[in-house]
């Protein structure tokens, strides 16, 4: 309990100092999680979309990867994206590992399955509604997709937040293709699993606190942009 | 000035689902004039007969030939389903849909859709979401959506069905106003009093297959099938 206490003063205090430390780690993350979603999300909308419209041989065994794939352990992703980047891989040359820029590759391939999955489920409702109108009006498949997209958009939203909140909670692949340098690659997750590693259970939960709430606040910031909550049932 | 688009001959035209036939074989000529009314039983086939000639739903057998390409055709035609489908977006985006799909700059394809609009009386709902408009206003933004690329020809299946008399009024005022403008109308419905009101020509559909097409008058004065005549009666017919 004098823990849990502590972590909270802690955290209240590292808050209101404005913790140079903390706040460097907080942007970072932000910056890492923020970067890998816009590209995950530009990947995985309109291959949801796609999967929903197009109908081709390969089609279910896609979706079938790709629900699979939503369970990839980070570690795992972390690894491959480790061999594919350090020195002797076949992208060993652009020197990316231990740098943000590997975080963000390891945080897109985790994320990609999540949001594609979630989105190409509620996709391929709507298109279910807007089959027969969207033939009969003879759109383009490239014009269906974007009707999906734009009508659909506040589905993907949800999905979207979905991969954010994994993303920014995850610590596996990221410890490992980033190294938690100090000042370098180090995140809220890392730096957790380092203080607590260090026996620093109060910095540690200081720094859960904050990763829980702005996770929250990215959430709502992002509902309150949508207006989800509010225009009936869309 | 544009080929026509008409006679529009179906030959042994056939849908099967899962085995059944649903529809065919149909052999069908359509002339370019007038307003074709589809009526039958539930079950008979008219919905899946007008999806095929407008050509949403797969053929298993036989040809359907406009007479111009059918590329062009499909251009030419639009569809009212009887469950309208709403966009999720406002009223007048609805409208300008189909505009801007065949390259409409998005100014004038609203400009265009709020004309319409003002037509069906949903002037002052520009902006509001089509999911919440009533059954009525929903049948004709669908309408008006069909009609805004003025269409040569427009298939209706059912569209007044579960609509009061005001709202089929209204609904067949504009079609009668489009008809007048030459859009061929092909249309099925259940209701007797709106066949005789809008038909020039009647098909009778027993069976997926066409039990007898005649001109109007000829069919609600002498229908030369006993099951047309025991339907025009309001027997049942199986």
């Amino acid at each position: 309990m004098a823990d849990l206490l502590d972590g909270i003063l802690q955290a209240l205090w590292l808050l209101v100092t404005l913790d140079s430390d903390l706040v460097e780690i907080t942007l970072r993350s932000l910056r890492v999680t923020l970067t890998a979603l816009v590209i995950a999300s530009a990947i995985a909308l309109p291959l949801a979309a796609l999967l929903a419209v197009r109908r081709f041989r390969m089609r279910r065994i896609t979706i079938a990867v790709l629900n699979a794939l939503m369970g990839l352990p980070p570690v795992v992703v972390g690894l491959i994206v480790y061999v594919f980047l350090s020195r002797a891989g076949p992208l060993g040359v652009l020197g990316l590992l231990f740098t943000p820029t590997a975080m963000i590759i390891a945080q897109v391939v985790i994320i990609v399955p999540l949001i594609a999955s979630i989105a190409h489920q509620s996709l391929r409702e709507l298109w279910s509604d807007y089959h027969d109108l969207l033939i009969s009006m003879n759109a383009s498949q490239t014009q269906r997709i974007k009707a999906l997209l734009w009508d659909g958009r506040r589905a993907l939203l949800t999905a979207a937040l979905a991969g954010f909140g994994r993303a920014i909670g995850e610590v596996g692949a990221i410890m490992v293709v980033g190294g938690n340098i100090d000042h370098a690659t180090r995140v809220l997750t890392t730096a957790i699993a380092l203080e607590t590693g260090k026996g620093e259970f109060a910095m540690a939960l200081g720094l859960g606190f904050v990763l829980i709430a702005m996770a929250i606040t990215v959430n709502l910031a992002i509902h309150w942009l949508g207006h989800t909550e509010t225009e009936g049932r869309w | 000035m544009q080929k026509p688009l008409f006679p529009l001959i179906a030959k042994q035209a056939t849908v099967r689902r899962r085995g059944k036939v649903l529809v065919g074989p149909v052999d069908l000529t359509l002339g370019g004039q007038g307003t074709t009314i589809v009526i039958g039983p539930n079950g008979a086939g008219k919905t899946t007969l007008l999806k095929m000639l407008h050509g949403i739903e797969r053929m298993n057998g036989g040809v359907l030939d406009w007479a111009c390409p059918i590329e062009e055709a499909q251009r030419r035609q639009a569809f009212v389903f009887q469950t309208p489908i709403m966009m999720r977006r406002s009223v007048v985006d609805n409208l300008a849909y189909p505009l801007q799909l065949i390259g409409v700059a998005r100014r004038e394809a609203r400009a265009r859709a709020a004309h319409w609009a003002d037509q069906i009386n949903l002037g002052d709902a520009l902006e509001r979401s089509a999911m919440l408009l009533s059954g009525g206003e929903r049948q004709k933004l669908a309408l008006a959506r069909a009609l805004i690329r003025e269409p040569d020809v427009l298939f209706l299946d059912e569209p007044c069905a579960s609509l009061d008399g005001r709202a089929t009024r209204e609904i067949e005022e504009i079609l009668l106003r489009a008809a007048a403008t030459g859009t061929r109308l092909i249309m099925s419905t259940h209701n007797m009093g709106q066949a005789q009101r809008l038909a020039d020509e009647v098909l009778f559909v027993l069976h997926g297959r066409i039990h007898e097409f005649s001109s109007a008058k000829t069919f609600f004065e002498g229908p030369q099938t006993a099951q047309a005549d025991a339907f025009l009666r309001g027997d049942i017919v199986e």
